[in-house]
């Protein structure tokens, strides 16, 4: 069967929407890699898409998103709702390798033929893992799961805007996770529509909830007022509030006199994220093509030069070549 | 400057021992030599195994065992993943694997075998000369 390699985006389109999961996990690679066979899989799967309710999980590394993660799809899973499952980890900016360590929380998921668990590295790709991202929960989305979930650490604005991305964003903090001015500084509470205190077993968790009270107290609430939770996700307790919760915030979602409009921003979001990442590969690519770029570094390296200014004559040599060519 | 796909590959350990001290330094060379590697943990079954390779999409697999278990355990493996018809990824092994073991384990379809005291950057080099490439 090394045909499966090479199965083109309307046959891959046809077994993913016929269930086969082989097909929905070459097409992720397809889409997380922007070829152009993922390309045209995405465009034919994107009217399915908006069957699923998306969620995005975000906290800071270690404040247990994965076991809460496994404790909410066995959760959904209860309720009779298939799963589908993005872990997001970090790429090492070294080596741009990755450890992907999620399913470790969730091995008993793994047998469990109504949850698709995909680990993906954040690959530090130009200002495109949340489109990339995206792109897989919309696949997912389309492959017909009830529920799909995204899991990000709440660190740097490439992995918060994964979580965003998603219907309900899901805030996990900790007791003695530090202070509030930690959340401010992430600007993370402003994204999240529901929070948790996660370990809930540990003292302190009564002033973690305090403190976050004490944050959406001052902070700029539209129609929905996040709620806080508490929760231990590796016994399980608490869970079935946050599905709850998770409920009524899709059901507001929808309701919402502003639905339509939140939507329109998404999308436009996303298209100019898109559009901008690409512009930025092409541009770059001309730069490095021609010998434009080594000049101007010469320059800069021996301070002839400033860096802005070379920048901008590299742009505008870049200009030229697209004029040249047209 | 099209994205040049990192390999993945899933290390996992079938079976019932409990060390994974061998899994884990292999999972960190293959990062550091820019590879994307999925790690299971211990205790997996050959069903769990074979359904994470399908998931992940990985090309490579490498179990590492410790019990004895091998030729019990890395047949079903095979098969497990022959049903789900991933049958194009590249499968090594390591961990504790009796000399007169190795031709066996290889005939079953793993490509390489690693003892103790590999050097990590054989098992890197192994990978990237075998792996499958993908379309």
């Amino acid at each position: 069967m090394a045909q499966q390699t090479a199965l083109s985006a309307p046959e891959l389109v046809d077994r993913i929407v016929a269930g086969e999961r082989r097909a929905l996990a070459r097409a992720i690679s397809l889409v997380e890699a922007d070829t152009p066979t993922g390309r045209e899989v995405q465009a034919a799967l994107y009217p399915r898409t908006g069957h699923a309710q998306t969620i995005g999980i975000t906290g800071s590394a270690g404040a247990g998103k994965s076991t809460l993660v496994g404790a909410l799809a066995r959760e959904e899973r209860k309720r009779g709702r298939t799963v589908g499952i993005v872990a997001v980890d970090p790429s090492s900016p070294f080596s741009h390798g990755a450890i992907l360590g999620d399913r470790i929380r969730m091995q008993d998921l793994t047998s469990d033929g109504g949850v698709f668990l995909r680990s993906m590295a954040s690959r530090g790709n130009l200002g495109g893992l949340s489109e990339t991202a995206t792109g897989v929960i919309d696949v997912m989305d389309a492959a017909g799961f009830d529920v799909v979930i995204v899991e990000t650490v709440g660190a740097g604005q490439d992995e918060v805007e994964v979580a965003t991305a998603a219907g309900t964003t899901v805030l996990i903090t900790n007791p003695g996770g530090g202070d509030e001015i930690q959340s401010m500084k992430a600007g993370l509470m402003e994204v999240a529509q529901i929070l948790v205190v996660n370990k809930a077993d540990l003292a302190g968790s009564d002033t973690a909830v305090t403190q976050l009270k004490a944050l959406l107290a001052i902070a700029d609430l539209g129609a929905w007022t996040p709620p806080i939770l508490k929760a231990t996700a590796k016994t399980g307790e608490g869970i079935p509030e946050l599905v709850d919760a998770i409920d009524r915030h899709q059901e507001h979602l929808h309701s919402s006199e502003h639905a339509e409009d939140e939507r329109r921003a998404l999308s436009r979001k996303q298209i100019v994220a898109l559009a901008r990442a690409s512009l930025h590969r092409q541009a770059l690519e001309v730069a490095h093509g021609s010998g434009a770029l080594d000049d101007l570094v010469s320059a800069v390296a021996a301070r002839r030069r400033d860096p802005r200014s070379a920048a901008e004559s590299l742009l505008e040599a870049v200009k030229r070549e697209w004029a040249a060519s047209e | 400057m099209t994205n040049e796909r990192p390999i993945r590959v899933l290390i996992a350990k079938p079976g019932l021992d409990g060390h994974d001290r061998g899994a884990k330094v292999v999972a960190r060379a293959l990062r550091d030599a820019g590879m994307e590697v999925i790690y299971t943990g211990i205790r997996q079954t050959p069903q769990m195994i074979a359904e994470a390779a399908l998931q992940e999409d990985a090309q490579v697999v490498g179990l590492s065992i410790l019990s004895g278990a091998h030729l019990e355990l890395f047949p079903r493996v095979v098969e497990e993943l022959r049903q789900r018809g991933v049958d194009d990824v590249l499968l090594f092994a390591g961990g504790i694997i009796p000399k007169e073991d190795i031709t066996k384990v290889q005939e079953i379809g793993f490509q390489g075998v690693f003892g103790p005291g590999t050097n990590t950057n054989d098992i890197i080099e192994f990978v990237k000369s075998h792996a499958p490439v993908r379309a």
